[in-house]
């Protein structure tokens, strides 16, 4: 009897329990993420990005419209644009054609909002001699002349290569960098932990560590900005090129093509056969750096001469 | 009575199954997203791939107050004989096969607001790509399939593209050099400035 009677009292605790918890979840789950007061604390809680519902990144999204307004004083457009159908986005660089003027890095800090000090730059152009041909051991990044080209030099621009076979997203230990479905290798911020484990695993040297908090002056923020893309970064997370995603998914052409003078720069979908790129990969000699990695990149160099 | 029956059964279950699939639509509103799943969210300004590419083509370089060239040449008389110009235009210095040419194998003797073909067939200044691809065949094909040159606008849609001329002068074609953009800092020099400001 004792026991019975006991046995009911068991059987309803844990109803009650249950009861209680199923309605913490429906008060969660009905208003998002926005239920907890504190915005660290939703950051703190913030799924992977795979698993967030429209709901969950739409908050993100607002959090971050509001802190960055907040950081700078000015409205800041956060998107989380997908990747397009049917499109695999490729580049294509000509080296012969390249003259090393460096308008494409600091157009790419401009519009991707990169720390202006600590100075970090996404594409590193390497000058080369012509007589050894692409000899990385002898390759200077931080030639400083009067007047480009150089004669007897020639000029490399190096970024992201966005790999069909990366090693960083291989290395990384928490998912926080991955290849989107239109070929693009991009990270997310707010899951990285900073290991830097891409960056060792990267032979192209392409990714950038932010050491310190960026400094990046108000009015020269890009305010259109993407969650996986350009949006001003905090300390302690690892960057790179992402083929300016606000610029790319919306069918335009990234920065550095279009601000490159001598039109060495080319870009688009490699599944559509009419496109530049696939006319240059089926009519130029293409070089692929280090391509006895088998790291496959989407990034080729080409002799357009 | 009997196919009565079925009906209201048949129709029963097609409700039952309506009901389904809108709870279904319902429910994959907040139904995980896989990162690599795109969400096609209408009013992205995402334009089809297949929008027709049509190419917008940069005019002319002129300088400033030199066209139309008839305003001047109206009332000038043609003199066809190959020279050094000495009154006007002496600012422009030809290095475009100088040993070979001058300025009436282009520019046309009768129409001075038009350029002339090989053939004789007249362009506008607009299309003077043309010309230029009458000796340099490979660089005009490279440049209408989007190789040669500098295209802006969309990858996958409307673009600009610049004339032979935007970039290279035609009286003396090779680019010139540019001052570059400064080197970045060294690794070792990072701290030291970041400090300082």
């Amino acid at each position: 009897m004792n026991d019975s009677e006991q046995g009911t009292q068991t059987k309803i605790g844990r109803r009650d329990m249950l009861k209680g918890l199923a309605a913490i979840m429906a008060t969660l789950s009905a208003s998002g993420c926005t239920t907890t007061a504190s915005p660290d604390l939703d950051a703190f809680l913030q799924q992977h990005f795979w698993k967030l519902s429209k709901a969950d990144l739409d908050a993100i999204l607002a959090r971050l419209e509001k802190q960055y307004a907040e950081q700078f004083g000015r409205p800041v457009a956060v998107k989380a644009t997908p990747p397009l159908e049917g499109v695999t986005f490729a580049y294509a660089l000509d080296i012969a054609r390249c003259i090393g003027c460096r308008r494409c890095v600091y157009g790419c800090v401009e519009e991707n909002n990169q720390s202006r000090n600590p100075q970090i730059h996404w594409i590193t152009v390497l000058e080369m001699e012509k007589a050894k041909g692409v000899d990385l051991q002898h390759a200077d990044a931080y030639y400083d002349r009067p007047l480009v080209p150089e004669p007897g030099r020639f000029y490399m621009p190096v970024a992201c290569q966005h790999c069909s076979k990366p090693p960083c997203v291989k290395v990384c230990p928490v998912n926080a960098t991955w290849t989107d479905k239109d070929g693009i290798v991009v990270i997310d911020y707010n899951w990285c932990i900073g290991c830097r484990c891409c960056m060792s695993a990267c032979p192209y040297g392409a990714r950038r560590f932010n050491w310190a908090a960026p400094r990046l002056p108000a009015d020269e923020l890009n305010t259109n900005t993407e969650y996986l893309g350009n949006r001003p970064r905090p300390r302690g997370v690892v960057e790179k090129c992402h083929f300016c995603i606000q610029r790319v998914r919306h069918g335009r052409y990234p920065k550095c093509v279009e601000v490159c003078p001598v039109g060495a720069r080319k870009f688009g979908n490699l599944q559509d056969p009419k496109s530049e790129i696939r006319y240059i990969l089926e009519n130029k000699r293409v070089y692929i750096l280090k391509e006895d990695l088998n790291t496959q990149p989407k990034f080729y160099y080409y002799f357009g001469i | 009575m009997r196919t009565a029956h079925k009906a209201l059964i048949q129709t029963g279950f097609i409700l039952v199954f309506a009901a389904l699939f809108l709870i279904t639509i319902v429910n994959s509103e907040d139904a995980p997203r896989r990162a690599d799943e795109p969400l096609v969210s209408p009013g992205t300004g995402v334009p089809p791939p297949s929008v027709d590419n049509a190419i917008a083509v940069a005019p002319p370089p002129f300088s400033e107050g030199i066209f139309p060239c008839s305003d001047c040449h109206e009332d000038l008389k043609v003199n066809t004989t190959p020279r050094q110009l000495t009154k006007n235009h002496k600012n422009i210095v030809l290095k475009h096969d100088e040993q070979n040419r001058w300025c009436l194998d282009c520019h046309d003797a009768k129409n001075r607001d038009k350029l002339h073909l090989a053939g004789g067939k007249l362009v506008d200044f607009t299309e003077s790509y043309k010309l230029c691809g009458q000796c340099h065949g490979p660089n005009l094909r490279d440049w209408k399939a989007g190789e040669h040159g500098k295209r802006t606008g969309e990858w996958s849609g409307r673009k600009q593209y610049l004339l032979c001329a935007n970039c290279h002068n035609p009286h003396a074609p090779r680019y010139k050099p540019l001052q570059p953009l400064p080197p970045p800092v060294r690794p070792e020099d990072l701290k030291e400035r970041y400090e300082r400001q």
